[in-house]
């Protein structure tokens, strides 16, 4: 995997992690660490996105219907850019997201957002998939034990 | 005529006050907060979430709120709200296969690969009202069991490996996917423009002519070979940034029908199919969507056209419920000039009438 790859996967993680927690969470992380000067580069905007699908799941795209998004940019003093695209109208959450995007560019804050912000966030991501998939399968019939039990 | 609304100025300030007043309804109870409907009011959020053709619960929930529950009034709201935001292009599309299920049953098969997951579902409860619930208290904490990561593949991929199921039509890279908010339709219309019009279709419609389909009118043998509702990543290709980003997750609801085969002298015969989709826990929805897919595609398969689910036409022109009640509803607004126009009409035919049937009369009387 070369540099850019590796390091573009590493931003599609963080925002894969941070679009699926609270705003509020990712805000009080960030607060902990120190963040460098930066301006906004395109200020928080919201809009929506046609959400496509696909004939029987796996053929043609359709579009479903829409989504409302935000998006925000963030540039680093040292120039790095950042973009947080995120489901709903919370701007001042896609502009965390670009902050944390364009942190996790500069050599000198990658190591800390990864470790104080995505890292504990992606846990607790993880944490409430685990419950949700618990309690799906705990509803999943078993025909032997029925088959037994009748017997 | 508009001079007589011009004088109905106060009246309608008044009405929309006393409306507010009713929708808010004895102040002594207290009022809904957004999060009370999302949350415990779920699947009319999920309706209007799908009808409103936009993805948004607390929007949903304003709307619904606001329309005093009238679910097509607040699909109507959240319609009108989506014509005021720029929209930044189209999603990559998702892939159901990869759903965080949270329900997922077969009739087709017992056992399939991922089992059978009932889920939050109605279905097998005795449909008897629980007097229990006309006071506040908490229900039990779902029970838990241990995952397994074992893939749960979509029921038609298991068919399709041998092919006893038709394929899903390949996407064609020089062909748009089809907008019908953007484009104004026309007939005949893709699949793809179909099941946009489905998605966003009533639910009540849709019923009614899926079940249409069951009772003969245009039957197609339908078995639900899946259904499966849970969390779907969204992804998103943004120009500036090079890569697909993504957005978050989705709530949707599938269902694969599987339909009588087909064949021909070059193809052996296969099962067809009809497809449902929908955000939010939508059954009822995508199972009859997915009848009327099926239905609409009777003549790229060759059936007779003979019944009410297979008119593309007669179905896409009437399941919009914002177009229909817009319509059927512009009934009640102020028709005073077009009326006295009829009422002179009537009045004039009458009056031939009666001096038709008067002559007669006349000339009896003269004998």
């Amino acid at each position: 995997m070369s540099g850019d790859t590796a390091l573009q996967e590493k931003r599609r993680d963080a925002m894969k992690v941070l679009s699926h927690v609270p705003a509020a969470e990712i805000e009080t992380r960030m607060a902990a660490l120190p963040v460098p000067p930066h301006q906004d580069l395109r200020a928080p905007e919201s809009g929506l996105v046609m959400v496509r699908g696909r004939i029987g799941g796996d053929g043609a795209p359709f579009n479903l219907g829409e989504a409302t998004v935000s998006r925000a940019a963030v540039r680093l003093q040292g120039g790095q850019v950042g973009f947080g695209y995120v489901l709903g109208r919370d701007g001042g959450k896609a502009r965390l997201i670009a902050l944390c995007d364009a942190l996790l560019q500069s050599s000198d804050h990658a190591q800390a957002i990864e470790k104080e912000v995505v890292a504990p966030l992606r846990a607790r991501m993880q944490q409430e998939r685990d419950r949700s998939a618990a309690e799906a399968a705990a509803t999943r019939v078993d025909f032997y034990t029925m088959v037994r039990g009748e017997g | 005529m508009y001079v007589a609304v011009k004088g109905g100025e106060r009246a309608i300030e008044n009405a929309h006050r006393l409306l507010a007043h009713e929708r808010r309804g004895d102040r002594s109870v207290p009022e809904l907060s957004l999060a009370q409907i999302s949350e415990q009011l779920g699947l009319a959020v999920d309706r209007v979430m799908s009808e409103g053709s936009l993805y948004d619960r607390e929007l949903a929930a304003l709307a619904i709120k606001q329309a005093r529950g009238d679910l097509i009034e607040a699909i109507f709201l959240v319609r009108a709200f989506r014509a005021t935001l720029p929209r930044f292009g189209a999603t990559e599309p998702v892939d159901t296969g990869e759903m965080r299920v949270q329900r997922r049953v077969s009739s087709t098969f017992k056992d399939i690969p991922g089992g059978q997951v009932l889920g939050p579902t109605f279905d097998y409860t005795h449909r008897l009202l629980d007097p229990a619930l006309a006071e506040a208290g908490d229900p039990e904490a779902p029970a838990l069991a241990s995952t397994s990561d074992a893939p749960m593949p979509r029921v038609t991929d298991i068919l399709g490996q041998d092919g006893l199921i038709e394929r899903s039509p390949d996407a064609d890279p020089d062909v748009p996917v089809g907008d019908l908010t953007r484009d104004p339709l026309s007939y005949p219309a893709g699949r793809d423009l179909r099941l946009q019009n489905l998605a966003r279709g009533d639910e009540g419609f849709l019923l009614a002519l899926g079940y249409s389909t069951q009772r003969g009118y245009g039957r197609n043998h339908p078995f639900a070979g899946e259904i499966r509702f849970g969390e779907v990543e969204v992804e998103f290709f943004a120009e500036e940034i090079g890569f697909a980003v993504p957005l978050g997750s989705l709530a949707l609801t599938e269902c694969q029908m599987v339909n009588q085969f087909k064949g021909s002298a070059s193809e052996p015969p296969c099962f067809t199919r009809g497809y449902g989709l929908a955000f939010g826990q939508s059954e009822r929805k995508t199972m009859s969507m997915a009848l009327v897919d099926r239905a609409l595609r009777a003549r790229e398969l060759g059936e007779d056209l003979i019944a009410p689910a297979q008119d593309e036409e007669f179905v896409m022109s009437h399941s919009d419920n914002v177009q229909a009640t817009g319509f059927v509803e512009h009934l009640k607004l102020p028709h005073y000039v077009d009326f006295q126009s009829e009422l002179g009409l009537l009045r004039k035919l009458r009056q031939e009438f009666a001096d038709a049937n008067a002559v007669p009369v006349l000339k009896e009387a003269a004998e």
